[in-house]
């Protein structure tokens, strides 16, 4: 049996607005909702709908025999939600066909998986409660961000209990090996792997349109022929690309379109390949050999190693900054700084740090809101800083629900308390005396009259509007109530 | 190949960044094999480093024995026809009139031996005569009435000329009060200077030295390429100063080749003097590495230091300076504002800091010298150069030389050439500001800049920016 996989990645991340040094601790709003939406909006109209109605009609057209497998990435299904609800409607409608399988990966497309595995386990799990609420299904085939791939990474992946994933067929990896078999990992047979034919899928996803290439104009016919060229006992062809190829980085007017359309069609006329998904690949194939991979590789760039995203000082320290926080993050365990914790992860923003391509940023000046590294630099870390001054403040007022380590420190943890407690406590004491003597000016106290004694209402209003009115005028009353109470049943826990 | 080169002034000798290039150049030249350069200035001190150059002051050679012959030379330039007749194209011309045009005269006396406004001076007082009375016509001949009949005085056009006894002209070599008269005079000993030498080529830097160069080349025939460092664009913003102008373009249009220094100075040159784009080419200038085994000066302050250095003037955008000072220090203690340099906003500078509430963290060092500048940057963590317009900008390469972070306007030449500086609108005061944050704040941004933006400037070599203009020379043969 031969087979061709397709698979396309449906990713945007959520980029950062023009974020300056004075707004570091003011403003907690760090998206820049306008060029997400109208960027979102654009790529929905050149490519997402009109490639998914292809996709459609094709799988109406042929049936069970035309597979195609998507990785959305949690991020680009938020944004979806927030801004083109349609997109995820069609995606939807193709999933009900049966034909389309949709990939795990991390929810933010981030790189945890080289940092910290808690973390990635959760984006992964979150990812699949996300696909499963909008699709259906529990995805059982994984491919990390950027098909960032080593050893260890392997392991973590069969951890979690998928049977297969996807990654580079890099030549440094593979050697005279083929990419068109199915390979398992070096440190866990169970965990099947398919490699990217990258030369194959790169003729579509980078050279489609380029008149200079000896390939132009690619058809097909043209393509079919390439493939059956492949040794017949080869078995699996991995054409995987960003799904930004048709109709955004290659125009409609390349015909790319025309060729998605003819593709299927002239598969089933000019060869004997079969269309499958991953998940369908792991059952049906056995692999032959096992790949080792003990540096991570990616897709990226001539190099397919990590250095778009890390590796340079400036990547360095924004990664590690951010990756610092993350014990404060799971203990404070705040909605909104999650959501944030979340989308700050997204590699986009270490790829726009990165700075061996001044020259020839083709690739990494796409959609990038940045003049220079420096620039993408300044602005990211403005926003960590604010995002790491919000989060330490979080924590402080959720200490209670940190866990201490020591009984010293459970000792020490007390006797902070009940010394707050105390001041709190003699602080309510003193206002409740004070309170009284105000209430007393309070009906007509709104303005001047301060001196006017009106003593009637005191009894009525004592309960309710002392604590706002006596402790702190500029917050409002809810958090003045919350903040004193908080730490009292806390402590009562330890 | 021989090259003839006229500049306006020479280390140790310098002023500005003019003297530097040129340096730089001439060495980076002297690199390449087979090529010789002769260095002309207009006063010569006696203690430049003539390694690389034949050095030739123009105060030193007799230009009188060749009035004859450059005076002819002068009349058959149309240029010099046309501003002639532009002045002398009345009959008369009272004085005051006269004065309206007084840089005009300077020029026309520069191009073809009439009177200088000094010589009127005198004239006027020697004889005791009314301004207002006196009238000059088209021969350049004094007029005047006295007593109902109409005098003239006969002029010596050499006494006019103002050259000592030897015949030869003083210069000053510097950018005092007597500027245009000294252009003028460089021009007049350009075609002597051009006719003791041989050369293949000639080359002038800047608007001071073009009609010498054009001078030159008229009384050699050989090609004359000319050095835009700086335009009266970059200088004066939209109200040039229109004599100046008029210098440019007549060199510009003389030109056989052009060298811009950045593509900025280049669009400025097509577009503004409306020159022909196949003759001028970019050749960016690079930084003599620092070889002076002086003693890294240390801080002895806990303070970050930002640094603005240059001359205060609106060109540099000082002012800019001072507003991002003003945000940055309204966000974070421990930082001082340096702005070294002196001109004609300074005073309007102190007043902005004081008036910002600003003065004990923003301070003012008034001119600095060369060693000073040094100094300064060695205690400086971020160097910023805010310029309103700047055709290149060198000195955040002797800043990244020094590896000390810059921030530069994309307004400036450099910005087209640098990859490792911020870069900022001029006017962006906010980005301005958050790069300085950034760079003191954000432990990686400096380490990065120092590690990459020593190696970059390293690597800009006058060896090869001579290169690209010994290229120019040879497609002007």
């Amino acid at each position: 049996m031969r087979t061709i996989c397709l698979y396309f990645q449906v990713h945007q991340p959520f980029r950062l607005k023009r974020y300056r040094f004075f707004e570091i601790g003011h403003d907690h709003n760090y998206y820049d909702e306008y060029a997400n939406y109208s960027i979102l909006r654009k790529i929905a109209d050149k490519c997402y709908l009109p490639a998914n109605q292809i996709i459609y009609d094709l799988i109406q057209k042929h049936g069970k025999k035309f597979k195609i497998t998507f990785s959305l990435s949690g991020s680009v299904i938020d944004q979806f939600e927030k801004y083109t609800p349609d997109v995820l409607e069609s995606f939807k409608r193709l999933a009900k066909t049966g034909c389309v399988e949709f990939l795990s990966e991390t929810y933010a497309h981030s790189l945890s998986s080289l940092k910290s595995k808690t973390e990635f386990f959760e984006q992964v799990h979150a990812h699949a409660e996300k696909i499963k609420q909008h699709f259906g299904s529990t995805p059982t085939a994984f491919r990390n961000t950027e098909l960032v791939y080593s050893d260890y990474i392997g392991e973590m992946v069969s951890e979690l209990g998928f049977k297969v994933m996807l990654t580079e067929g890099a030549k440094h990896v593979l050697g005279w090996k083929s990419p068109n078999y199915m390979y398992y990992s070096a440190n866990n047979k169970k965990l099947k792997m398919l490699l990217k034919n990258f030369r194959l899928s790169d003729d579509i996803a980078f050279r489609f349109s380029n008149k200079a290439w000896e390939g132009w104009p690619l058809t097909a016919e043209k393509f079919v022929d390439w493939l059956n060229i492949a040794d017949p006992k080869e078995e699996v062809i991995n054409l995987f690309m960003d799904y930004e190829t048709f109709g955004e980085h290659q125009w409609a007017e390349s015909g790319i379109f025309e060729f998605l359309k003819s593709f299927p069609d002239t598969v089933f006329k000019n060869s004997d390949f079969t269309f499958h998904t991953p998940s369908e690949l792991a059952d049906l194939m056995q692999p032959v050999a096992p790949i080792h991979v003990p540096y991570p590789i990616s897709w990226a760039d001539e190099e397919r190693d990590l250095t778009a995203w890390l590796g340079n000082e400036l990547q360095d320290e924004a990664f590690e900054n951010l990756y610092n926080l993350e014990p404060i993050v799971k203990k404070c365990n705040d909605p909104a700084l999650l959501k944030d914790w979340t989308y700050l992860q997204a590699s986009d923003h270490f790829y726009y740090m990165c700075t061996k391509f001044f020259s020839d940023g083709d690739v990494h000046s796409y959609f990038n809101p940045y003049d220079s590294p420096y620039d993408a630099f300044i602005n990211y870390m403005n926003v960590l800083s604010d995002f790491t001054i919000r989060l330490k403040k979080a924590a402080e007022n959720s200490l209670g629900d940190m866990t201490p380590d020591s009984p010293e420190e459970i000792a020490s943890l007390i006797d902070k308390y009940q010394l707050e407690i105390q001041k709190l406590k003699e602080k309510m004491e003193s206002k409740k005396t004070k309170a009284i003597d105000k209430t007393k000016k309070q009906p007509a106290a709104i303005d001047k009259t301060k001196k006017q004694p009106v003593p009637i209402d005191i009894t009525k209003k004592e309960p309710e509007k002392l604590m706002p009115h006596s402790e702190d005028k500029k917050k409002p009353a809810q958090k003045k109530e919350a903040k004193p109470s908080t730490p009292k049943p806390k402590k009562k826990k330890e | 190949m021989r090259v003839l080169m006229f500049g306006w002034e020479f280390p140790p000798h310098i002023t500005g960044g003019l003297g530097t290039a040129c340096y730089g150049l001439t060495k980076g030249l002297k690199s390449i094999p087979g090529t010789e350069i002769i260095f002309v200035v207009p006063k010569l001190w006696g203690d430049e480093d003539k390694r690389s150059v034949e050095l030739v002051g123009a105060g030193d050679i007799p230009v009188l024995q060749r009035i004859e012959t450059t005076q002819q030379y002068f009349r058959e330039d149309s240029f010099s026809n046309n501003v002639a007749q532009q002045t002398f194209d009345e009959q008369l011309y009272s004085i005051d009139q006269l004065y309206d045009h007084v840089t005009f005269v300077e020029i026309a006396s520069l191009l073809s031996p009439y009177l200088s406004p000094e010589y009127f001076e005198q004239i006027i007082k020697e004889k005791k005569l009314e301004r207002s009375k006196v009238a000059i016509t088209k021969e350049g001949k004094l007029v005047y009435r006295e007593n109902g009949v109409v005098k003239y005085v006969t002029v010596d056009y050499n006494e006019s000329f103002g050259v000592d006894d030897f015949g030869r002209y003083t210069f000053s070599g510097t950018y005092g009060p007597n500027l245009m008269t000294e252009v003028a005079n460089y021009a007049k000993v350009a075609p002597r200077i051009a006719s003791n030498y041989t050369f293949d080529i000639i080359h002038a830097h800047d608007w001071l030295c073009y009609p010498a160069g054009v001078a030159a080349k008229k009384i050699s025939g050989k090609p004359l390429v000319i050095h835009v460092h700086a335009t009266e664009f970059d200088r004066s913003g939209e109200s040039v100063n229109q004599p100046v102008y008029d210098i440019e373009r007549y060199g510009m249009e003389n030109a056989d080749r052009i060298i811009t220094v950045s593509n900025l100075t280049r669009n400025i040159v097509i577009e503004k003097y409306g020159i022909d784009p196949d003759k001028v080419f970019t050749v960016y200038n690079a930084v003599e590495p620092d070889m002076s085994e002086r003693k890294k000066e240390t801080k002895k302050i806990d303070d970050k230091i930002v640094t603005f250095l240059g001359r205060v003037t609106f060109q540099k955008g000082p002012d800019y300076f001072i507003e991002a000072a003003f945000r940055v220090l309204k966000r974070m203690d421990g930082v001082r504002f340096v702005m070294a340099g002196s001109g004609d906003m300074l005073k309007r500078m102190i007043d902005r800091a004081a008036e910002l509430n600003i003065s004990d963290r923003f301070h003012f060092t008034n001119f600095l010298k060369s060693d000073d500048v040094k100094r300064m940057f060695d205690i400086s963590d971020v160097y910023v150069m805010p310029s309103v317009s700047e055709p290149f900008g060198i000195s955040p390469l002797e800043a990244m030389r020094a590896n000390v972070p810059v921030i530069i306007s994309k307004q400036s030449g450099v910005a087209e050439l640098l990859e490792h500086a911020v870069k900022v609108d001029y006017w962006d005061i906010d980005a301005m500001a958050d790069a300085i944050y950034g760079i003191l704040n954000y432990k990686a941004l400096s380490e990065v800049f120092k590690k990459y933006g020593r190696k970059e400037v390293d690597d800009l070599q006058w060896e090869n920016a001579a290169h690209h203009v010994h290229k120019v020379y040879l497609s002007a043969l």
